[in-house]
């Protein structure tokens, strides 16, 4: 809190006005996320969020001397990879876009940033895309994730565990991309800080009966158990059987087990299980909340700040190179998400944007404390959750 | 002599108790599509969904008991709602029977029409079912639900394995037992068992005896739906209701029943319990197991699992193959299919 308030000391002193100083054509940013599809639910909140920072940006008419940014909304559906891939494409040569806040769901944003964006140099910010494998693909470095990749959080768990003396532990995880990733990254973690995984299985969501599965996990001897599940599937269904069999009593959680319909199911019966789910508490965020309320972003979904975020590193990585263009984006934006620099918060986009133009580095931190490591994605901002009294109760940030 | 006790407890925890639960729910489902196989002489496809629609039915009752207090004590409220969940599914089946497959009958169509026409009735249980209480999980079980706990046995027996009774468990094998006695006193000893038993081996000479079709095919159907109720409230109970699920127990029912010999009710038991233990124990890592029997140097490291659990139902699909081909009347002498 203490370096918020000294970047807006500083912004008073730089303060010059550059009001009203029209300055060429408009620059677009496209925002493509799954507006239809599984997803659809959260997408308007995430798009508005990346509004938000385009909406701060233009009132403090301190972007590149008064330009005007738009945004221009496209579906990416999700799932599908083609549509996806053709909304991008338009965006990017009809539209002319000089950067992209999305896609959103991990498929769809690899096969637009292959096919599309990374081909025609345009940066892609994802808020949402968490799979390991994004880290991978081969970007020129154009793409970049405010939204942590699972890889990131096998590491946190596998702290986590090292600091409470597990040393040997069982491992399930749903029998899809994300699992698997989330199991994988999780293992490599774990047995790099000297732990051992007695046995990796996989198990499908929606059947009736995980007895079996508990069976094959227990017989490897570990007393612990590692559930990289859904809440609302077999990752309840497999703690249920175990409790049932006595097979395990305690159990670690991936994020998509993080869900008070776990608790109201097994109650007290799950005491001392742990696990860790993205976000963050703090003053940052609940300034962010409170200011997205405020502007008409009634709901609580996840990855609003993300898009925020995002949306917020575009806008301020053209800044820093003078310049609205693709280029600019893509030099820039490390630069300004990483120290050294004047902290920013959410909110202060306009003492940001008057800092860049007068030379002065800044160390964006915007509303879920950005800090963009490795290939360009964020380190990744977790809550520890501890099962109390047959309550998921947050205990820490990591 | 603590280590081979580990060794019982651990593997009646994990093999032997579910698998005689489960063993008594596929029996029970098997000796539905028996009894429709021996007496309609016909495969019922329908019976999986049969068993959810009753189930269903089930369910309802008991939440409207709950909703109104009435409750079991300790054991599940489910068991006072499955005489109505029966009467909704029989009168459910008679409704198929007249409005399907009894034009089949009077055309004396052959019988891969009846299967056929089989086939459709299920995919309209199926949507009913779909339609009536949603795609999703729905779990019923009130009442205590542990007769042994886990932890319990550990801290009674010293053991350091644990051993857990479920009361779904229990109720499971109580039930089923129950149910068979009364239907084989039923097929054996009564006017009408005796009829049915008839009509299966000789339509044409049981209809010269007087015997009247109609009555038999109305109680069969009767007490199809009985079984495939009790057996998908059984299930239910003891894992929880998904109609998917219940689609999906169609393949072990089948091979149960195939595999004891279809058309014969004793054979239908010891297949379900054929069946089920196959399932488990193939599927069952024996890594602590033997680690408690072998000495310590023996002890093995990998997990000594013959399959992954994956591969569940294709053990059921592996044993159909091998008796459809080496004793195709399977083990206890029904009909060929």
């Amino acid at each position: 809190m203490k370096k918020l308030l000294a970047g807006a000391a500083i912004s008073a002193l730089t303060a010059t006005s550059a009001f009203g100083m029209g300055h060429g054509a408009p620059v677009t940013i496209g925002v493509i996320l799954g507006f239809t599809g599984p997803i659809e639910s959260l997408t308007p909140d995430m798009a508005a969020g990346a509004e938000l920072a385009v909406a701060e940006a233009n009132a403090s008419g301190n972007f590149l001397m008064g330009k005007e940014i738009l945004t221009e909304r496209a579906d990416s559906t999700c799932v599908d990879a083609s549509a996806a891939t053709a909304a991008a494409e338009r965006l990017i040569t009809a539209s002319e876009v000089v950067a992209i806040m999305g896609a959103d769901c991990s498929g769809v944003t690899t096969a637009v940033a292959n096919n599309v964006a990374i081909p025609n140099g345009v940066v892609m910010v994802s808020p949402s895309a968490t799979s390991p494998a994004l880290s991978e693909i081969d970007d020129n470095g154009l793409f970049f994730r405010t939204a942590p990749s699972d890889a990131r959080q096998g590491q946190v768990i596998a702290e986590i565990l090292g600091e409470r003396g597990v040393t040997d532990i069982a491992v399930t995880y749903t029998n899809n991309d994300y699992g698997k990733g989330l199991a994988d990254a999780f293992e490599a973690a774990f047995t790099a800080a000297g732990g051992s995984v007695s046995i990796t299985a996989a198990h499908e969501d929606g059947k009736g009966d995980y007895s079996a599965e508990v069976g094959a996990l227990s017989a490897a001897g570990s007393d612990t158990l590692a559930v990289f599940g859904y809440v609302d599937q077999g990752g309840r269904g497999i703690i249920q059987s175990s409790l049932d069999s006595g097979a395990f009593d305690t159990f670690v959680l991936g994020d998509g087990m993080i869900g008070d319909s776990l608790t109201e199911a097994l109650g007290s019966d799950i005491d001392g299980t742990y696990g860790t789910a993205p976000g963050a508490t703090g003053d940052a965020f609940t300034f962010f909340d409170a200011m997205a309320k405020a502007n008409g972003i009634e709901g609580d979904g996840p990855y609003r700040g993300e898009s925020y975020d995002a949306a917020a590193l575009i806008i301020l990585a053209m800044q820093a190179g003078g310049e609205a263009t693709r280029e600019a984006v893509a030099q820039n934006l490390l630069n300004v998400a990483n120290a050294p620099g004047v902290p920013i918060g959410p909110g202060q986009l306009g003492v940001a944007l008057q800092l860049l133009e007068a030379g002065v580095n800044i160390n964006y931190q915007g509303a879920t404390g950005v800090e963009l490591i490795g290939p360009g994605e964020a380190a990744g901002a977790y809550i520890e959750y501890e099962v109390i009294g047959g309550v998921l109760t947050p205990i820490g940030n990591r | 002599m603590v280590d081979i006790l580990n060794a019982l407890v651990l593997f009646s925890n994990f093999v032997l108790i579910p698998g005689l639960a489960y063993g008594a729910q596929l029996a029970l489902g098997a000796l539905g599509v028996t009894l429709i196989y021996a007496v309609l002489r016909f495969s019922n496809f329908a019976h999986g969904d049969l068993m959810a629609f009753g189930t269903m039915a089930t369910i309802l009752v008991t939440w409207w008991f709950q909703s109104m207090g009435i409750s079991f004590g300790v054991l599940p409220t489910a068991l006072l709602a499955l005489p109505f969940g029966i009467a909704i599914a029989a009168v459910m089946s008679l409704f198929m029977d007249r409005a399907v497959y009894s034009f089949y009958r009077k055309k004396r169509a052959a019988p891969v029409t009846f299967v056929i026409a089989s086939v459709g009735v299920m995919f309209i249980l199926n949507g009913v079912v779909r339609l009536i209480i949603g795609p999703d999980d729905q779990r019923f079980a009130d009442g205590e639900r542990f007769i042994v706990r886990a932890r319990d046995f550990e801290a009674w027996s010293g053991l350091s394995e644990g051993l857990a009774l479920r009361s779904t468990q229990a109720i499971t094998l109580v039930v089923a037992i129950l149910i068979v006695i009364a239907l084989f006193w039923f097929l054996n000893r009564t006017r009408m068992g005796k009829a049915m038993r008839a009509y299966s081996d000789n339509e044409d000479l049981a209809l010269l005896s007087g015997i009247d079709p109609a009555r038999v095919v109305m109680v069969t159907w009767i007490i199809a739906a009985a079984l495939a109720t009790i057996a998908g409230v059984l299930y239910g109970l003891d894992k929880s209701f998904k109609p998917f699920t219940y689609f999906q127990l169609l393949l072990p029912i089948f091979a149960a029943a195939i595999v004891g010999g279809i058309g014969n009710p004793v054979g239908a038991i010891a297949g379900g319990f054929v069946i089920a233990f196959s399932e488990v124990t193939v599927t069952y890592a024996y890594k602590r197991f033997l680690g408690h029997l072998l000495p310590e140097n023996l002890a093995p490291d990998g997990l000594v699992q013959l399959l992954s659990t994956d591969y569940k139902f294709a053990v059921s699909f592996v044993i159909l193959v091998v008796v459809l081909l080496f004793r195709p009347t399977g083990l206890f002498r029904g009909k060929v299919i």
